[in-house]
């Protein structure tokens, strides 16, 4: 097992263009019932302008990744093992200055929930500011104009009324677009929206996921966008990392994971999903079984427990072995290339109808 | 001149099944707001549901959709008569329970169960399972053939869950599992009706599909009436065979699935269904219009007059403001889909010439791209 | 704001005269008659009759009742002499008037609580929040575990450990007690030293605890990650984000010890043989001395009713959530 996970290491992506290249990260949290492996074995990279989607579940990873980007973890709980490089510069073995010098400003993070990711203490506007005055050496004048510039930007009314306002006195969709506006203060190179639209109403979420990508043509920033919603997904990323229980299980553009499927993780998870064109008949087929704990994970391929074709794979592959993702376009899964596409034509695809 | 376009409103037409289970006519909830000084007052109302007309047949799915502060919850919990309405009747198998004592309601109580949406708070963790699903049968004395043990495991097993869990308590269970066990717990008691509040909302993907199977089976095998509020949309078009769209207190259009979701007159139903992200290829999301609105949805405290969605609304005149639009049948719907609309949109949902962007932020940014472009 | 605290108040005076009223009826309904105790053993039916009339006792109740209302606004005339506003009435066991002898008291209990106060909130907080800043660390571990220790022991236990030891066995202080600050500043610091350090030591671990889980939970929210996805430091992030919200469960308590410790720190004024407003309390509960008991609990429900207030202000001030709904 651990040398094939070596062959992913050697094998993964290695474009020296990327701006932010993740290899073969590992974070671990000790708990009081003992170590959760929340992420294993990770690689990604991220190219400047392009917006990678991550998909996955609840304990599937996607969000301990990203603050381990930011690097937020507390040390004393999380065991961090890896590499991030950002830019050329490495993540995970950098000082707490450094990382606060590049957080909220070369990187930022727009989180979920608007109400609680923003201070009710203090008004929006200072928010705002603190990352401009912090980062750029700022007056509190020109931190305010900024603010106000940015809040028009995002379609907040009367900015210059609503500076002074409280997060409490905002709308759940305004408080999201203050949120954004504070993660552009510095013109970040890279962008982290961790389910952003989640707690959002679809209208809403509709105008914000317009906003993000309109923003992000004149920005130009590289975006991470973590989310569970394989509809927003699609609307939102050029690239998509499809992720289970702490692995990466799928990689490839939007398109041809959400078209040309080769992973049984995502096909399950796109025949669980009826959709708005979806043939009224076609029954819902779910993936049966529910996540694995994270604190004893299955050996092998993490999800064969939940796998309908695990018996198509010979010997005890699926459970003994883990299957390697390998470059570019890729699944993590043993069973072979045309087996995948086989079982994509005969069975898969008529339940996507 | 949408006047003449209007035709009344059927009475007992195909599209209102004439063998009804629930009838809710003007039903109204209002939540007052106290304050004042020196001596605190009524000084306003929460209109959440205010005044909405709505059926269910016997064994019928209907789906009830909108964005949160729409009133959908309330008007679930008015009908379980967990709230008490403000105004108006609801009308269970010909017989009135508005406002119908404890004692009055008891036989129609077993037959209408609500699933909650967390499955977390909802089971009370000190109760092992066998006992949570058993109380509703000892709360209303219904002792079935067998005992209600046996009873109990045989719903654990119709609703796919092992019966020797009987004694197992809440928290040993994953989210869908416990939402299974409600749903055990409803079915407790063989209703004829279920109203199901975002019961798949607070799931994983994977398990939505698990409990929204469970429930579909439940309906066609049991021949349960289910009222199915949920704010995914794609949800409720798999599961219900008639679709209500509330705004702000209000039914704003309601029909046969195929009409909500494939010739939807109302501005709102545009907006609603053209925000949905869906999977889809580049080339088939061009087909579909595109219409974002800006802002959020007004407050329930001070709804604008007149047509609530107005203030919202692309199409908006003088009279949407003076006139409140009421719930017809327009010309061209087909029967049983009804719209609250003066200037309703055409039937269709493909995409159209331009699209309608209300949003400031958006409207500067594609403005100011499209010369570049 | 200002209607909040006009609201506030005008409530507290209604409490203050309900408080007054149900203590009044309660003594008097009490199956004990204060006339019968004063008289004594060998008491004749005209004794008894005289003790009754000096003391009000012979009036009709709404009458008593009424006489001791008016008074606290109008002042009284006892035989005895004239009582001014605010009047609590004239105490049946030592025929001082209540008030004074609570403004007597007073300033023994004010000092206790004031000198607490300051150690507990500046040591017991402080201890709380370096513990907090340094989650798992040495110093953390050693916070958290005195505390543990110190906040299981009493008063009447530690009181007089210490006083064994600081006073009876080495004779390093002389035996507390109270000196007007006015005057002999030193003799008023050095007769409260020991009582208010044992008392405040219990509370300082109290607080040293509420304040490091308090903080730990306000660096757990998720606006404090935020702050920190900005890129503010540590140490900002503790003291501007996370502290702001600790404050809040920190007014509460500090305001509900305050109000009780001034309305009497019974066990520690006890211990330490200290003449307080807690004393006095216990002793006009003892000797059925309706007056002063009564004063005496009106005393402490005013304090318990003005910090309520204040504590609510302090909401306010904290959290605009309050203060802007």
């Amino acid at each position: 097992m651990t040398t094939l996970t070596k062959t992913e290491d050697a094998s993964a992506p290695t474009g020296p263009e990327s701006f932010l290249s993740v290899r073969d990260l590992k974070v671990q949290f000790s708990t009081e019932d003992g170590i959760v492996k929340a992420v294993d074995g990770l690689s990604f990279d991220v190219e400047r302008g392009k917006t990678l989607g991550i998909v996955g579940e609840s304990g599937s990873g996607k969000s301990v990744t990203n603050l381990t980007i930011l690097g937020l973890h507390n040390p004393r709980t999380s065991t961090i093992d890896g590499e991030i490089v950002l830019d050329g510069k490495e993540l995970v073995t950098a000082g707490e200055r450094e990382l606060e010098r590049l957080r909220g400003n070369k990187m930022a993070m727009i989180f979920q929930d608007p109400l609680t990711a923003l201070s009710p203490f203090y008004t929006v506007g200072r928010q705002l500011s603190e990352p401009f005055m912090k980062h750029r050496g700022a007056s509190r004048k020109e931190a305010r104009d900024r603010a106000i510039q940015m809040l028009e930007k995002v379609g907040i009314p009367q900015p210059k009324v609503r500076f002074d306002d409280y997060p409490h006195q905002f709308s759940g969709g305004m408080r999201q677009r203050a949120m954004i506006a504070m993660a552009l203060m510095c013109d970040p190179e890279l962008l982290i929206a961790d389910e952003p639209t989640t707690a959002l109403d679809v209208t809403v979420q509709a105008q914000i996921l317009d906003l993000l990508k309109d923003l992000q043509q004149e920005f130009g920033s590289a975006i991470i966008f973590i989310t569970h919603d394989l509809g927003v997904i699609s609307h939102m990323a050029d690239d998509l990392l499809v992720m289970y229980a702490g692995r990466a299980v799928e990689r490839g553009t939007v398109r041809e994971v959400l078209h040309e499927p080769k992973h049984p993780y995502t096909w399950g998870l796109l025949s669980s999903m009826p959709r708005l064109d979806s043939d009224l008949d076609q029954h819902l087929t779910p993936i049966p079984g529910s996540p694995p704990s994270l604190l004893n994970p299955p050996a092998g391929c993490r999800f064969h427990p939940r796998c309908a074709f695990k018996e198509e794979v010979q010997g005890n592959l699926c459970s003994e072995v883990r299957p390697p993702l390998g470059d570019g376009r890729a699944a993590a899964c043993h069973l072979t290339a045309e087996q995948k596409q086989t079982i994509f034509i005969d069975k898969i695809q008529p339940r996507l109808r | 001149m949408s006047d003449n376009l209007t035709l009344p409103a059927p009475q007992g037409t195909s599209g209102t099944p004439a063998d009804a289970l629930l009838e809710v006519k003007g039903l109204t909830k209002h939540f007052p707001i106290y304050g004042g000084f020196p001596i605190k007052r009524r000084v306003g109302a929460v209109q959440a549901v205010d005044g909405i007309d709505l059926t269910v047949g016997v064994g019928e799915s209907v789906g009830l959709v909108g964005e949160s502060g729409c009133g959908k919850s309330t008007t679930g919990r008015l009908i379980t008569r967990l709230l008490e309405p403000t105004a108006g009747s609801i009308t269970y198998a010909g017989q009135d329970i508005t406002h119908a004592s404890r004692r009055q309601i008891a036989p129609v109580r077993s037959e209408i169960q609500m699933i909650f949406q967390d499955p977390y708070s909802s089971l009370n963790p000190r109760q092992t399972v066998g006992s949570i699903i058993k109380s509703p049968m000892e709360v209303n004395g219904i002792e079935p053939e067998g005992g209600r043990e046996k009873k109990v495991r045989e719903l654990l097993e119709l609703v796919g869950l092992n019966p020797e869990h009987y004694n197992r308590f809440p928290h040993e269970f994953s989210g869908g599992q416990r939402q299974r066990i409600g749903v055990a717990r409803a079915l407790a008691l063989n209703p004829k009706l279920i109203v199901a509040d975002e019961p798949v909302s607070a799931l994983d993907v994977s398990i939505q599909a698990q409990v929204v199977n469970l429930l579909q089976e439940v309906q066609r095998e049991l021949g349960i009436a289910f009222l199915f509020i949920a704010h995914d949309l794609a949800v409720v078009r798999h599961f219900s065979q008639r679709v209500a769209v509330m705004y702000l207190g209000k039914v704003v259009e309601v029909g046969d699935r195929e009409s909500i979701y494939n010739r939807p007159r109302h501005p709102y139903t545009h907006a609603l269904l053209s925000a949905v992200p869906e999977v889809g290829v580049d080339s088939e999301a061009a087909d579909r219009e595109r219409i974002r609105l800006s802002g959020d949805v007004p407050s329930p405290i001070h709804p604008p007059s007149g047509c609530r969605f107005r203030t919202r609304c692309w199409k908006a005149q003088d009279k949407c403001a003076t006139e409140e639009p009421p719930l017809v049948q327009l010309s061209g719907n087909g029967d049983g889909h009804l719209t609250a609309c003066h200037f309703p949109e055409d039937p269709t949902t493909g995409s159209r010439g331009d699209d309608i962007v209300m949003d400031p932020a958006l409207m500067a940014m594609e403005e100011g791209d499209t010369p570049e472009a | 704001m200002l209607q909040f605290i006009i609201r506030r108040t005008v409530g507290a005076v209604v409490t203050l005269f309900l408080i007054g009223a149900v203590t009044f009826f309660l003594f008097v309904a009490a199956p004990s008659d204060y006339a019968s105790l004063a008289c004594g053993k060998d008491c004749s039916p005209q004794r008894l009759e005289d003790i009754r009339q000096a003391l009000g006792l012979n009036l009709p109740i709404t009458q008593q009742f009424w006489d001791f209302m008016s008074g606290i606004f109008v002042g009284r005339d006892f035989p005895t002499g004239h009582c001014t506003a605010p009047c609590l009435g004239q105490s049946f066991y030592s025929g001082e008037m209540v008030w004074s002898t609570i403004m007597d008291r007073f300033p023994t209990t004010l000092t206790l609580t004031a000198g607490g106060a300051v150690v507990f909130l500046v040591v017991g907080v402080g201890a709380g929040m370096i513990a907090a800043y340094r989650r798992g660390s040495v110093v953390d571990k050693v916070a958290t575990s005195a505390s543990m220790v110190l906040s299981s022991f009493q008063i009447y236990l530690l009181g007089p450990i210490v006083l064994w030891i600081f006073v009876y066995s080495t004779g390093w202080m002389e035996n507390p007690g109270y000196v007007p600050i006015t005057q002999d500043p030193w003799g008023w610091f050095v007769g409260m030293l020991l009582p208010t350090l044992v008392m405040a030591t219990i509370f300082t671990a109290q607080y040293t605890r509420m304040a490091r889980s308090s903080m730990i939970e306000q660096l757990a929210e998720e606006h404090v990650r935020t702050a920190r996805a900005k890129g503010m430091s540590r140490k900002y992030v503790f003291f501007r984000y996370a502290w702001r919200g600790a404050l809040i469960p920190i007014v509460t308590v500090l305001g509900i010890d305050l109000s009780s410790m001034l309305g009497g720190a019974v066990v520690t004024e006890l211990t330490f043989s200290l003449q307080g407003i807690g004393r006095l309390a216990v002793d006009g509960a003892i000797h059925k001395d309706l007056p002063m008991t009564m004063g005496v609990m009106l005393f402490g429900a005013f304090f318990i009713l003005i910090f309520n207030i204040l504590t609510d202000i302090a909401y306010a001030w904290i959290d605009p959530r309050v203060r802007l709904s």
